[in-house]
């Protein structure tokens, strides 16, 4: 159904076109990472779980196979595949998946 | 280039972004209903919302040499309460009706449950039962994969939904085979932050194609952007691509699904 193309560009144009804004953003995620690490209460925090989830997505990017974008989207979303019970309150999305999330909030609905 | 602008809530932007657009090398834009960012209290609020859908925007973006044309449906965001959903359903016959109304959308799931699911299934048979286009909403991030599938399930087991008259929207890169593979039309959102970049929404027409796709803002009150599109376009010159293939994606593409619609009139230049 699909017709996939390759990218008109070579390899060594795609570097030359992307490489600056992609080193600002690895250089991002690790200022995230360290500004995390000097919040005052950064010894007695709980984990996160969305940190947890983007810190183990990080093996996708290391990784030589293609696909690496959509791997890291599964890796993020929710694995189950039966409908919730009930969304009563639940409206927006956190980014990756965790099971407490889906806790309805009663005084949250109309 | 002139191009169509399928997915954009006018209703939460300013006069001074039709003037953008219009500059930008907007001819047409399609609004489907969506959620207000609170609940609405009762199916009068929603009728209020419909007319204004199909009367009022229609005449603000003629101002601007704008054709805009809408959607109605009650959006998943409320459809946990039941019975007003089914309040909602029987109003959308009336605006359906209406001159600048291509459809049911956008309907979907947003956080997949049961009920929501219910009123997705509704809205389904409605359109079936009326020839009715459909515009769906996939969920946000987590829930966007759990959701996609649940909906592509529902629509295939309907024996009277044809794929080729339904647009998958708010498609990323893991949720592409499941719409396209199945005959769906599929929607790409250009989001800052949580849904695609302009590059991301050229990497996935590098790996999908470039049939039955296209390309929307969907901006609304949430941060988006209305040029969107535009700057797709830049992007996708960037990359080597012909103004053939950008324009089959900006334009051609969103004229052939919507005038699926006899109501729907294609640009005279297109």
């Amino acid at each position: 159904m699909t017709t996939p193309t390759c990218s008109p560009l070579t390899r060594k144009k795609l570097v030359d076109l992307y490489f600056l804004e992609m080193r600002a953003k690895l250089l991002d995620i690790s200022a995230f990472l360290d500004r995390l690490d000097r919040a005052h209460d950064a010894q007695t925090a709980a984990r996160d779980f969305r940190v947890d989830a983007m810190r183990q997505a990080f093996q996708e990017l290391v990784s030589d196979n293609p696909g690496r974008t959509a791997r890291i989207q599964m890796r993020l979303s929710d694995p189950t595949t039966d409908p919730i019970p009930d969304a009563m309150g639940l409206k927006g999305a956190t980014g990756a998946y965790a099971p407490e999330c889906y806790t309805p909030r009663r005084e949250a609905g109309r | 280039m002139k191009y169509i602008e399928p997915h954009i809530h006018m209703v939460t932007r300013t006069t001074d972004d039709y003037q953008q657009m219009a500059e930008a090398g907007v001819v047409a834009v399609t609004e489907p209903a969506f959620w207000a960012g609170f609940d609405r209290c009762s199916a009068q609020g929603f009728s209020d919302y419909f007319r204004h859908l199909t009367i009022f925007e229609p005449r603000r973006a003629a101002l601007f040499g704008i054709e805009h044309y809408s959607w109605v449906c009650l959006n998943p965001k409320e459809a946990e309460d039941l019975v007003l959903a089914k309040e909602v359903l029987s109003l959308l016959p009336e605006f359906l009706r209406a001159d600048n109304c291509l459809g049911i959308g956008e309907i979907g799931l947003n956080k997949n449950s049961r009920n929501e699911l219910k009123v997705f299934e509704d809205h389904v048979q409605l359109a079936a039962d009326l020839n009715q286009l459909i515009l769906i909403h996939t969920p946000h991030l987590e829930d966007k994969y759990k959701g996609t599938r649940l909906i592509v399930d529902v629509l295939r087991r309907h024996s009277a939904i044809e794929p080729s008259r339904v647009i998958i929207d708010h498609m990323e890169e893991h949720t592409a085979p499941l719409v396209l593979d199945h005959g769906f039309w599929a929607g790409m959102t250009l989001y800052p932050q949580t849904k695609c970049t302009p590059a991301r929404a050229v990497d996935i027409l590098e790996m999908f194609g470039t049939e039955n796709v296209w390309l929307n803002s969907a901006a609304d009150w949430g941060v988006s952007d209305p040029l969107a599109i535009a700057k797709a376009q830049i992007e996708m010159r960037k990359r080597g691509h012909s103004e053939a293939a950008i324009r089959k994606i900006v334009l051609e593409n969103p004229i052939r699904f919507l005038s699926q619609n006899p109501k729907f009139r294609a640009p005279e230049s297109a």
